[in-house]
């Protein structure tokens, strides 16, 4: 999973621009069979919290946390290794402006997304 | 056996069991022609056993067993499959996506082979938080699936790079961090070179050539850096028939094949630095011109204010302590180095030499607040008491 923060008040986050370059990077991993799915988030302006504790439900305005780069976007990839990874992560458009974490993503099976990398 | 089963903790697990079969069988049947085939080949089996065992619980490993069987047996005794396995483990311990510090265990543990014990003690922390580092290390690889290969030739520079600060790291662990322990401190410096011999049979690229031999250069003055009272002495003042001359002869030349390979990069250079220091067999004859013309090669393709701190240095000795200070003097003006105790104590000698007491007094003292290393701090102060007096 390709996290994708960036500062989305920075004026270098030109949304059109890094929606099309993420086209371009979809395309290509698509052709590669390393595509699986991805998204652009609307900003955090938009993000609403939700809480569950001792059965009382929380509900607040904004991210879970404020950070200085905000998540802005995913990248869900198969990747063999994480030097696969770390390659896809590098084409990335945002990689220039902000940052993409890379996290493996836990196999378990009873779900209905499973990453199978032997298909 | 890494390689083989795609499992750090596996395969160790599998090659202990194969070493108890070893003790079993040997003793009876005799040692094999070949030990460490028999070994890898005996481990491999052990961890399908293991993978097997564990498939019972979870079904998703019996492909993996299934996997492991069907790849055939390939001719492990080969030197070069030897040889690319190390290379295979040193960049898989020195993969970026691990934090420094687990960098410097893991290479410690895998490639040099030292316990958790010895490393902790090497790098003053408890054995409990090293064991953790390596456990956490490990199972990062595992998770994050770093790969146990030698990177792809567009990207082998880079992490060659990464390979290369590990090893430095070890060294200067060992070298300049005068407190502790010094005798295991040594040791560390002593795994560096060790390491650097190794990457440089692995992949003789010239700046693996250019640190190995900046390593064995500062090496070479280990017993001329301190007192007997464990007081640090300075490049100018120390005695040089206590210089370590084989390796001095061996440090000089890698630096001239590296250089020949005119590739080289900053680790080369400052080992050209560092020879040409070497070639004076008292401190006055020390060549300043062509020790200032390498910082300023050094500085155009590798910036940064510690070189030019260093080029201060030797401008002072060349052209005198006025034009040195001139540079030190900008230097911090830019607000860079203010931290840096040493940039602090070599001002603080400019100005000693100069005869401005007073701002000598003040740079030693700010130097003194700078610093945790027992005999800098002990230097430090004999200093100040001089200009006391």
């Amino acid at each position: 999973m390709l996290l994708v923060y960036v500062d989305e008040n920075s004026p270098a986050r030109i949304a059109d621009h890094t929606a099309k370059g993420c086209d371009g990077l979809a395309e290509r991993l698509m052709e590669n069979g390393q595509y699986v799915s991805g998204g652009i988030l609307h900003p955090t302006c938009t993000a609403t919290s939700v809480q569950l504790r001792d059965g009382q439900r929380l509900v607040t305005d904004g991210p879970f946390a404020e950070t200085r780069e905000q998540l802005a976007g995913y990248l869900l990839v198969a990747a063999e290794d994480l030097d696969e990874a770390i390659s896809i992560a590098s084409q990335h458009p945002v990689a220039k402006i902000g940052t993409i974490e890379i996290r493996p993503v836990k196999e378990i099976p009873s779900l209905p997304l499973h990453l199978n990398e032997s298909d | 056996m890494i390689r083989l089963l795609g499992d750090f903790d596996l395969a160790e697990e599998a090659l202990q069991d194969a070493f108890a079969a070893a003790l079993e069988q040997w003793p009876t049947q005799g040692v094999p022609a070949n030990p460490r085939a028999w070994l890898v080949s005996v481990g491999r089996f052990k961890g399908i056993d293991v993978i097997r065992r564990r498939a019972k619980v979870d079904t998703s490993l019996s492909a993996i067993v299934d996997t492991l069987e069907s790849t055939s047996e390939r001719a492990f005794e080969s030197a070069d499959e030897v040889r690319d396995d190390d290379l295979r483990l040193i960049f898989t311990c020195c993969h970026p996506a691990l934090s420094a510090e687990a960098r410097v265990a893991l290479t410690l543990r895998e490639v040099c082979g030292l316990t958790t014990e010895e490393i902790a003690r090497c790098l003053l922390v408890s054995p409990t938080t090293l064991a953790q580092r390596i456990v956490r290390a490990k199972q990062k690889i595992r998770e994050a699936r770093i790969p146990y290969v030698v990177p792809s030739t567009n990207e082998l520079a880079e992490r060659l790079e990464g390979v290369l600060q590990v090893v430095y790291l070890v060294f200067n662990e060992g070298y300049s961090a005068t407190f502790g322990d010094s005798v295991t401190r040594a040791d560390l410096s002593a795994e560096a070179i060790r390491l650097g011999r190794l990457l440089q049979q692995l992949l003789p690229k010239p700046e693996v050539t250019g640190l190995l031999a900046l390593m064995l250069l500062q090496e070479s003055r280990r017993a001329a850096r301190s007192s007997p009272h464990g007081d640090l002495v300075l490049l100018e003042n120390q005695d040089r028939t206590l210089w370590n001359q084989d390796l001095i002869k061996e440090g000089q030349q890698l630096v001239q094949s590296a250089l020949l390979s005119r590739q080289f990069g900053p680790y080369t250079l400052q080992a050209t630095i560092a020879a040409v220091h070497s070639e004076a067999t008292v401190a006055s004859e020390t060549d300043w011109a062509q020790i200032i013309s390498l910082y300023d090669v050094l500085l155009r393709i590798h910036p940064s204010p510690v070189i030019e701190l260093n080029r201060a240095v030797a401008v002072a000795m060349a052209d005198g302590p006025t034009q040195g200070l001139e540079i030190i003097d900008a230097i911090l003006g830019r607000g860079e180095l203010d931290q840096y105790y040493l940039a602090h104590s070599a001002r603080a000698d400019l100005c000693r030499r100069l005869g401005q007491r007073t701002e000598a007094k003040r740079s030693y003292e700010r130097a003194l607040e700078l610093t945790q290393q027992e005999p800098e701090r002990r230097f430090l102060r004999a200093r100040i008491n001089d200009l006391n007096e």
